[in-house]
């Protein structure tokens, strides 16, 4: 057996001595030093214990992982509460893609997708819809609440449900979250307590209207990187209470800070559930301060590479939504692309534009906005629920000029970013 | 003769190496910069992170990777366990600071699941990071002492 620090009840050492099968064995062996290297005194249980898994793309290089999960299947280990899963990475109705393309992705890139599959319904994935990184939307009903205790990976979902719900979870790895929801324990460390919730630095927006949710988190991951942010002066723009429009704000502004930087938890002042608690108390003694004002938000923005093989190109392929838009910004995005389509007098869109929602979220909004959602198809808008990073992984789309508004798909792609009203310039002028 | 510089930090996966250094002074982005060579297939990694100056365009594979923490997405323990797995990894990961949750799953996972000899330690220190230079030549103790020669 493995040396270990932490306290562990009966049941939990019995796991580990493999009394309960090597494979628990060593799921639990691996729980127990990643907690260890933390000095985590125990492990507490999972509360909320339906897991969200990061790892959703068959990648056949990915040996450790199919091989982790066959073993599991074939021992009939499962989730205890069910999980689900960041989005898929294909989706060739709505996202155009020629034969080579098509050839890449299916045969080299994401060729073991189907089985891999297969392979998490049997582990316990909740449905065939439950591909989102936004499994915490209302629609989508994997939404703890305020205390609870998680085993979540995605950074983006972790960073939502520790400063907008006020749950608790570290930024597990992929792997990690599975571990923790298999056995519906977690290491007790970081995230999880009180103490390093606290803020270590302070962020003071000063900008003359409300800051690129996408810009403001990307330049506060790249100043504090893993630390806690206590943001004072957005109440100013956001309001105090959380509503749908502030969540999809905060959704957008907390995924750039995990991408751009490791930030797995904010406060902003007066609007999330602990700094409305606790207000300053949550900043620690001799935290530093980064003001942020319109110039630096420009700093910011122009510091991004373009990644385009041809600077100047005219965009081919838009993608909106990463992480995957809410309900609220479909509506806002229907609104904004058809009226702008309407004053410049044009029937469609300039290149292929997607916009990506969770299943779930766009079953809704086919359900309730039908109208919406066939305006866009009309106008050459197309409606996915893709994960575009996986989808720029493919080498033959390298070369394609590709715009995004998300600070995170131009982190992990040659994606080039664009502000919001920019890009809505670019598709409808 | 210029001086040996001698640091000593916490060791996570243990192991002795003596090797070349690439330095991060900026938190390694680890699916940003391994994805296109673990993707790919490739025989090397060769840091596809265009935010990270430090390290875009260089070969990490088999040197010692000196750098703060890790930073990105959460899929990047297992991006790590990959990496090892295919034998393309950094040898050695040198933290100045004290190592981040991904970073620390992807060595646990490396170690307890393919069995690598990764090796790893943390909290060298700010002072490591201002002084190692990416070609300096390191020598990784399995007791957390790393000498710059």
């Amino acid at each position: 057996m493995i040396d270990y620090k932490m306290t562990l009840t009966d049941d939990q050492k019995e796991i580990l001595e493999g009394k309960k099968g090597e494979t628990l064995k060593k799921i639990m062996e691996t729980v127990v030093l990643f907690g260890d290297i933390f000095d985590a005194k125990r492990l507490v249980s999972v509360t909320h214990l339906e897991g969200h898994l990061v790892t959703s793309f068959g990648i056949p290089l990915l040996h450790p992982l199919f091989d982790t999960m066959k073993e599991l299947n074939d021992q009939n280990i499962t989730a205890k509460g069910g999980f689900t899963m960041d989005p898929r990475p294909l989706d060739y109705q709505n996202v155009k893609c020629n034969f080579l393309e098509k050839i890449v992705f299916n045969k080299i890139l994401y060729g073991k997708q189907k089985e891999y599959e297969e392979q998490l319904l049997k582990a316990g994935l909740t449905d065939k819809d439950s591909f989102s990184c936004t499994c915490y939307l209302k629609e989508c009903g994997n939404r703890p609440k305020k205390g609870d205790i998680l085993s979540w990976a995605e950074s983006s979902a972790v960073v939502f449900a520790n400063s907008v719900l006020g749950a608790r979870c570290n930024r597990n790895s992929g792997m990690l979250d599975l571990f923790g929801s298999i056995l519906g324990l977690v290491p007790e460390f970081g995230l999880l307590l009180d103490e390093n919730r606290k803020a270590t630095w302070v962020i003071e927006v000063k900008t003359s209207k409300i800051p690129e949710a996408q810009i403001l988190g990307s330049a506060i991951g790249l100043k504090v990187m893993e630390d806690v942010p206590y943001i004072k002066g957005l109440d100013k723009f956001l309001g105090t209470e959380i509503n749908d429009e502030t969540e999809s704000y905060l959704k957008d502004m907390g995924a750039a800070s995990a991408s751009n930087g490791a930030v797995g938890l904010f406060h902003v002042e007066n609007l999330t559930p602990e700094a409305k608690d606790q207000g300053e108390k949550l900043i620690k003694e001799g935290a530093k301060t980064y003001v942020i004002d319109d110039a630096e938000l420009e700093r910011v923005y122009k510091s991004y590479p373009n990644m385009w093989k041809h600077k100047d190109a005219d965009p081919e392929l838009c993608f909106i939504g990463c992480p995957h838009l809410s309900l609220y910004q479909l509506r806002k995005w229907h609104d904004d692309i058809i009226s702008s389509l309407k004053a410049n007098n044009k029937k469609k869109v300039n290149c292929q534009v997607v916009l990506t929602s969770a299943p779930k979220v766009v079953n809704e909004f086919k359900k309730v906005n039908k109208d919406m959602y066939d305006d866009f198809y009309r106008v050459g808008v197309t409606i996915s629920s893709i994960c575009p990073l996986m989808y720029t992984n493919n080498p033959l789309v390298h070369g394609k000029a590709i715009m995004t508004n998300s600070n995170k798909l131009r982190t992990y792609s040659m994606a080039r970013y664009f502000k919001d009203e920019d890009i809505l310039k670019l598709i409808t002028k | 003769m210029s001086e040996k510089k001698v640091f000593k930090g916490r060791v996570i996966a243990k192991g002795n190496f003596k090797g070349e250094a690439v330095v991060s002074h900026e938190g390694f982005n680890t699916l940003a910069s391994f994805q296109k060579s673990a993707l790919l297939n490739k025989k090397n990694v060769i840091v596809s992170d265009q935010n990270n100056k430090d390290l875009y365009g260089k070969d990490i594979t088999n040197k010692i990777l000196c750098l703060p923490i890790t930073i990105g997405s959460t899929t990047g323990g297992l991006v790590i366990q990959t990496v090892c797995n295919m034998h393309i990894n950094p040898r050695v990961f040198l933290f100045s600071m004290p190592i981040d949750s991904l970073a620390a799953s992807g060595i646990v996972l490396a170690k307890v699941w393919q069995n690598s000899e990764v090796i790893c330690i943390d909290e060298l220190g700010e002072e490591f990071l201002n002084t190692v230079k990416t070609g300096d030549t390191l020598e990784v103790k399995e007791d957390g002492t790393v000498t710059i020669l």
